[in-house]
């Protein structure tokens, strides 16, 4: 209370409005662009004071001549989907033997001496299943198979933050997206959910319009975030990869990893379009983008800074997720009904419906145990079918979350549980088409405020996903009766 | 028994200088930055609290007001990151955020961080805010850019021209940043005296309807520091101003008892 008001504060607080408007009267209609004049001038007058250019503006032309370049009709696409499938290809190339290296310390070593030590002490059964077999191993898995990726994505991509290429990015997509009626910054908050959906939702403050604001919320979630990288990543390899000559394996799985994310472009395009046609109707605003001069990234700070903030900070809470989920999987694995366990009855039910999809009832049961994290999705979907198909002599056994050490095994798994190619393609499709994490759905409740919104933007990629993956089954499926 | 060299060398105000992090009870002093996007702000923010707020090179990066605080030489900052605007007269979110924080919230000192490359379009907002606030530091960010693309900058010129201190800084290889705390304690507890330069307006009629209403609002609002820039405001029929005289919270807002809209 540093300037108390005096008594009165309507009355006089009128009067004050008053004379505003009276004083109103006897100015031009013009004096705002007087006084937004009048500020110009004087920085204008104090910069030419101030400010002595010495020598030629060389650095500055090379920095036009690369926007020119990075931002160009023909070039910019090209260019943008060329550093992508770098980025990507590095991650691929570079997180396989880190994962196995970690995958044999934790699961192969640790593991069997924790069970060993439960067995030591006495512990019971149904305790050491549910925490070792469960939690510990839910938890050694997701540190094996998202640390490396994330430690060489995270830092690329910041380093490309750094260096001033998101704005161009976002310069190269405004025009699409605002022919789609939604706004510019669009394209920065998709970049975000790249890294995080929820924190891409968050990041959609930077657009003023509600109506656009809400667009961006709802389509975030089909940029790739990093829980479903190593989905797409892994199934990519196994699949796609392996359809191809060896030869040309790492540069084709790179490629339909991009192809996804495409896609997924695609559909934030394609939906915010939908959108704006129909409930969200409006015109797309008008917004400046200022391209950021590029500065040489530093690099020991964007290397700490991505591992602490990013790197450390998901897989914190990859883990903190995977921990209860663990036991979640161990627990529908291990207690049975009739016989069979929750799992086998939930997958025996639903196969048929999801056969339709192209899935299976393992990938749905995944989904629904990992929505508090996409991160589980790969080893709640192998520990499922190792236990529905019945497989001997992979892994420590039945009903229990493991890690297979080399690709080729997660594959001889996998073709075992009858995946195809199909299969394959539509989980990839399905991992990029579903609803958001749990977490970004509470931060989309948190930034809507409403209900309605969270749902639609909740169930609409999930419509999405179902759609798309039985149209692709369908077509797949014809062509092949028709060969 | 203080010797005044010691006391104006860089290395003794270091010594003087805890980082606080977000550890911030008990604040003597509130330290806004604002300027305009991609300016360093953030970097200069890190810098000042010893926090590791993530900074990136695209502008509107901070959409959410970070706050940190430091304590030197006794005395506890509280500093507030804004968000980065281009002006403070039109009515996006983000340039109300800034713009409210520093008309409601009245911080002690506001450091306007700039990019010494692009002068003259950063002035446009510093002007602006030297319209609401008597206590401001001019932090010339980015010196190392403006060097690489020979741009030099005559700082006690520019110092003159705005009224008040101007520090030219290179946040990201912490140059300037001694300096720069040194000079918002001195801002701070009014040892430097700023005569902010103030915008003229061109027309005598508009002059004139300024210094009536100003006066009026004098009369009601003693002591505020910006009485001219509200009646301008008041005369264009800015909304959230026009809310605020009417419910006469314009004077009583202090420090914490806003609850910003972001």
């Amino acid at each position: 209370m540093r300037f108390a008001m005096e008594k009165n504060n309507e009355q006089t607080g009128q009067e004050l409005l008053s004379l505003a408007n009276k004083l109103r009267w006897g100015l031009g209609v013009d004096f705002h662009d007087t006084i937004i004049a009048s500020v110009y001038e004087d920085a204008s007058r104090i910069a030419r004071k101030a400010v002595r250019q010495e020598g030629d503006r060389s650095s500055y032309h090379l920095e036009r001549r690369i926007d020119e370049l990075v931002t160009s009709r023909t070039w910019g696409f090209p260019i943008m989907l060329l550093l992508l499938a770098l980025v990507f290809w590095l991650t691929i190339a570079g997180a396989n033997v880190p994962s196995g290296m970690l995958a044999s310390l934790l699961v192969d070593t640790a593991h069997p001496w924790l069970r060993q030590l439960a067995g030591s002490i006495g512990t019971p059964a149904f305790l050491s299943g549910l925490l070792i077999d469960g939690a510990y191993l839910a938890m050694a898995w997701v540190v094996s198979v998202m640390l490396p990726p994330m430690a060489i994505f995270f830092p690329l991509f910041t380093l490309l933050e750094d260096l001033g290429y998101l704005p161009r990015v976002a310069f190269n997509m405004d025009s699409l997206f605002r022919k789609a009626g939604a706004h510019g910054k669009q394209a920065l908050t998709m970049s975000m959910g790249f890294g995080c959906n929820a924190a891409g939702v968050i990041a959609t403050r930077v657009i003023d319009s509600p109506r656009e604001r809400l667009i961006a919320i709802i389509t975030n979630n089909f940029s790739l975030c990093n829980g479903r990288w190593p989905t797409q990543i892994l199934i990519a390899t196994i699949f796609i990869g392996g359809a191809v000559p060896a030869y040309l394996a790492g540069i084709v799985s790179s490629a339909a990893v991009v192809g996804i994310a495409v896609l997924g472009i695609g559909f934030s395009l394609l939906v915010s379009w939908a959108l704006s046609k129909t409930l969200l109707k409006g015109e797309a605003s008008a917004f400046s983008l200022e391209l950021p001069p590029y500065r040489p990234p530093q690099i020991w700070q964007t290397l700490y800074t991505s591992l602490m903030d990013r790197t450390v900070f998901v897989l914190w809470r990859a883990v903190v997720f995977a921990i209860p989920a663990g036991m979640v999987i161990w627990l529908v694995g291990n207690v049975s009904i009739d016989g069979t366990s929750l799992a086998g009855h939930f997958i025996h039910y639903s196969t048929p419906f999801a056969l339709i999809f192209g899935l299976n009832g393992v990938i749905l049961l995944a989904y629904i145990i990992a929505i508090p994290a996409n991160e589980i999705v790969i080893p709640t979907v192998l520990m499922l079918t190792v236990l529905h198909s019945g497989l001997g002599g992979v892994g420590e056994g039945q009903g229990i979350l493991f890690e297979l050490d080399a690709i080729e095994d997660t594959e001889q798994v996998l073709r075992a549980g009858g995946w195809t190619l199909l299969t394959g393609i539509n989980l990839m499709l399905f991992s990029l088409l579903h609803n958001p994490c749990s977490t970004t759905i509470y931060t989309i409740y948190k930034e809507t405020g409403s209900l309605k919104w969270t749902i639609i933007a909740t169930f609409l990629p999930i419509g999405l996903g179902l759609t798309v993956c039985f149209f692709v089954t369908q077509i797949w499926n014809l062509f092949h009766t028709l060969i | 028994m203080s010797n005044q060299n010691c006391e104006n060398c860089p290395v003794h105000h270091v010594e003087h200088l805890v980082r606080l992090g977000i550890a911030m009870d008990r604040v003597d002093y509130v330290v806004a930055l604002a300027g305009n996007p991609n300016t360093g702000k953030s970097t200069v923010f890190n810098n000042l609290t010893g926090l590791r707020q993530h900074t990136g090179n695209w502008p509107g990066k901070t959409v959410i007001r970070a706050e940190g605080g430091f304590s030197y030489k006794d005395k506890r900052y509280k500093v507030v990151d804004l968000p980065g605007t281009y002006s403070l007269l039109s009515t996006s979110t983000d340039e109300e955020v800034a713009r409210d924080f520093i008309l409601f919230a009245r911080p002690d000192v506001t450091v306007i961080v700039a990019d010494a490359t692009r002068l003259e379009r950063n002035l446009n907002l510093a002007l602006q805010i030297l319209e609401i606030t008597d206590r401001a530091v001019f932090c010339l960010n980015l010196m190392d850019e403006a060097r690489r693309h020979q741009i030099g900058i005559d700082t006690r010129t520019l110092s003159r021209e705005l009224g008040i201190p101007v520090i030219a800084a290179a946040a990201r290889q912490k140059e300037g940043m001694d300096e720069l705390i040194s000079t918002i304690a001195q801002v701070a507890s009014g040892s430097y005296t700023c005569k902010p330069h103030r915008i003229k307006p061109r027309s005598a009629p508009l002059q004139h309807a300024v210094e009536v209403l100003a006066k009026k609002l004098g009369e009601s609002f003693p002591g505020m520091p910006n009485l001219n820039w509200v009646a301008l405001r008041l005369l264009e029929g800015d909304q959230s101003i026009i809310e605020a005289v009417k419910s006469g919270g314009l004077g009583q807002l202090s420090p914490g008892t806003l609850n910003l809209n972001i």
